[in-house]
């Protein structure tokens, strides 16, 4: 493990990979501080970027990319309380009423040294965690995937969005559906291309990003008419007060960053959890940990309420790595939107990530760690002026991002064809939005369905055609069981809050 | 039941399903591959069926948080103007070439959002278009199509 981690220093350290991570800490806290625009917008914008690098040097820009949109989703939720990201919203409860108290730095401060903490615990966790699972993993067979994969999309369904079980199950179905879209992996066969050439090679994995976040964010902002900007002018971007955090304050943080750490990660680790739910169960938990008068304090202001659901947001941005780089298999959209890049690289992450690509595994988890040390040596001097990047009109914002979007494919593909299905995918996903339809389990579908039909053909090849592969060994069986656990408690819920 | 616009997206996707499904039976496959246990349409025959299952779970369930969207407070006109603008975007970007088409692109979508001050409307569009080309052509060597410069003899 130790040559393993110096190969990924190595690798990490270079100058170019230095540059790399420091923009795209950068510019991810840029794009994340605009509210509506999360990391998965970030990270969808960077793609035609990366493609130009290697695929060392693309992941890391990725994974800075990912931390700063972070960051840079607290930092809107704190200034202006407009989380730019749904794990940031339990961080506006009181990071918010800090800022309109004046304290607007000390609580940008708090949240980035609570990330920073928070980022660590969980990459010392990631670093023991993943490559014991890479082994374990190993013994792993198709069927087990297949059910892995099945078990992913259900939990981001039954957890991205809660109490839209069937939108988000609908919504897996129809990524999976685009992901069908050319001609068959093994028989070359064309499938749903109505003889049309442009699809021959199926729906690009950036077009569906793009559409789905980047542009349909953009197009949502504006018929919902949400001004950024407007929201801005309420607290004055340009005196944000002192970064600097009493002695009293550091001893809270101190008892509140290792709970919230480890929830956090373990959180992340689980499919479709992530860091939303990761930071609402870390702020009810320090709410119950903390003294009665200190509990009055919540949603007023309180250091705890802020440096918990910041810790454990982070935590559970590392841990949701750990199924990515092991199995393969991305537990939330952000993970998904990476594995789809990795892909676009020619690699595939999976137990034999560790032994077949160690420089881009151990590059990836220490980039991850050196993001954050910039984040918090870089941003956090910078924020009173990165802040003012809030005031930018929507004028001017979402035409860029409309740009940038085209732009994009236009520069994969050279082809008017994948502009229009673009914009008409950035339109159904506009309308399917409107109606709160969750995008995240149509780009885990997409991303895993090429996946998914493999490791079905495999395991119903080897069976002759027997669904009994899913009963056979009780890893499967254990795989299963929780699948079907998650649908009836789903059901039952929908049940209970009707009767309600 | 309650119609609301959930179920009729619902219905939509439902219909969108059994037309998947019908294509997905379409699908020509080898004549040694037609009793296989898996061949290229059995993927999507499956998906063809979920779909219809979860849509037509959803149409027939009540709602437990129904949602409505008061059209009144929408912006359509801005936002129908926009996505025109980035089908003629899209139309002209392969033959007006990607400065002109990216530029006017930029102008009238600025415009369309409310923006008059031309000032910034003219530095934000022509020039900024013109460094972000020389970035990806100049410095990163990103072939773009430009049969408009190529014309004037800007660019090779």
């Amino acid at each position: 493990m130790i040559e393993g981690i110096l190969i990924g220093l190595k690798t990490a350290l270079s100058f170019q990979n230095l540059m790399m991570v420091m923009i795209g800490c950068f510019a991810g806290t840029i794009i994340g501080m605009l509210p509506g625009l999360g990391p998965m917008t970030a990270i969808a914008l960077m793609i035609p970027i990366t493609y130009g690098f290697d695929p060392a040097t693309g992941l890391i820009l990725m994974a800075g990319v990912y931390y700063g949109a972070v960051f840079g989703g607290s930092t809107s939720s704190i200034l202006i309380n407009a989380p730019g990201v749904p794990g940031t919203v339990a961080t506006s409860f009181d990071g918010y009423p800090m800022a309109q108290q004046g304290k607007a730095g000390k609580a940008l401060a708090i949240a980035a040294y609570s990330s920073f903490a928070g980022g660590t615990i969980s990459a010392i966790f990631l670093l023991i965690a993943a490559p014991s699972l890479s082994k374990v993993s190993l013994s792993f067979r198709s069927p087990d995937y297949f059910g892995l994969m099945i078990l992913g999309l259900t939990a981001v369904a039954a957890f991205s969005s809660k109490g839209n079980f069937l939108k988000a199950m609908m919504m897996c179905i129809l990524g999976l559906m685009l992901a069908s879209v050319g001609q068959d992996t093994l028989s070359d066969i064309p499938r749903f291309t109505f003889n049309t050439m442009n699809l021959s090679d199926g729906i690009s994995f950036v077009l569906v990003v793009m559409a789905t976040f980047a542009m349909s964010e953009a197009l949502t902002i504006i018929i919902k008419g949400n001004d950024p900007s407007k929201a801005a002018k309420q607290i004055s971007l340009t005196d944000l007060g002192s970064i600097r955090v009493s002695k009293e304050e550091t001893k809270q943080m101190a008892a509140t960053i290792p709970r919230s750490s480890i929830l956090g990660f373990i959180i992340g680790v689980l499919p479709g959890a992530g860091a939303t739910i990761a930071s609402f169960l870390a702020y009810g938990m320090e709410r119950n940990f903390v003294k009665r008068e200190e509990k009055e304090k919540f949603g007023k202001g309180s250091v705890q309420g802020l440096s918990a659901p910041e810790t454990a947001n982070n935590a559970a941005c590392s841990g949701s790595f750990v199924p990515l780089l092991t199995l393969g298999i991305p537990g939330s959209g952000t993970t998904a939107v990476m594995l789809g890049a990795l892909l676009g690289f020619g690699i595939q992450p999976g137990p034999r990530l560790y032994e077949t690509n160690p420089d881009i595994f151990w590059s990836v988890i220490m980039s991850m760690y050196i993001g954050m040390v910039v984040l918090l040596i870089l941003n956090l001097p910078l924020i009173p002026y990165i802040a003012r990047i809030l005031a930018v009109p929507r004028t001017f914002l979402i035409p860029m991002i409309l740009f940038f979007s085209v732009t994009g494919i236009y520069l994969m593909s050279f082809n008017n064809f994948d502009i229009f299905l673009m914009i008409g995918i950035a339109v159904v996903a506009t309308i399917l939005r409107l109606y709160d339809f969750p995008m995240p389990p149509l780009i885990l579908a997409f991303v895993l369905g090429g996946l998914m039909e493999e490791n079905l053909r495999r395991s119903l090849l080897i069976s002759d055609g027997s669904w009994s592969f899913l009963w056979d060994r009780p890893l499967t069986i254990c795989i299963m069981i929780t699948i079907l656990l998650i649908v009836f408690w789903q059901i039952f819920s929908s049940y209970k809050s009707l009767k309600k | 039941m309650k119609i609301n616009s959930v179920k009729i997206i619902s219905l939509l996707f439902f219909i969108l399903s059994a037309f998947y499904l019908y294509t997905a039976h379409q699908i020509q496959v080898f004549a040694f591959d037609e009793g296989a246990p898996f061949n290229a349409k059995t993927f999507p025959i499956y998906l063809g069926y979920a779909g219809m299952f979860f849509s037509g779970l959803k149409i027939v369930l009540p709602d437990q948080k129904p949602i409505e969207v008061d059209p009144t407070y929408l912006e359509f006109k801005k936002t129908i103007l926009l996505v025109l603008t980035m089908i003629v975007y899209g139309a002209t970007i392969l033959k007006v070439g990607f400065f002109l088409s990216t530029s006017l692109f930029l102008v009238f979508s600025y415009y369309f959002l409310g923006e008059r001050r031309w000032k910034f409307i003219i530095i934000f569009s022509f020039p900024f278009v013109a460094i972000f080309m020389y970035l990806l052509h100049g410095v990163l060597a990103v072939y773009l199509r430009d049969p408009l410069l190529k014309y004037i003899g800007i660019m090779g």
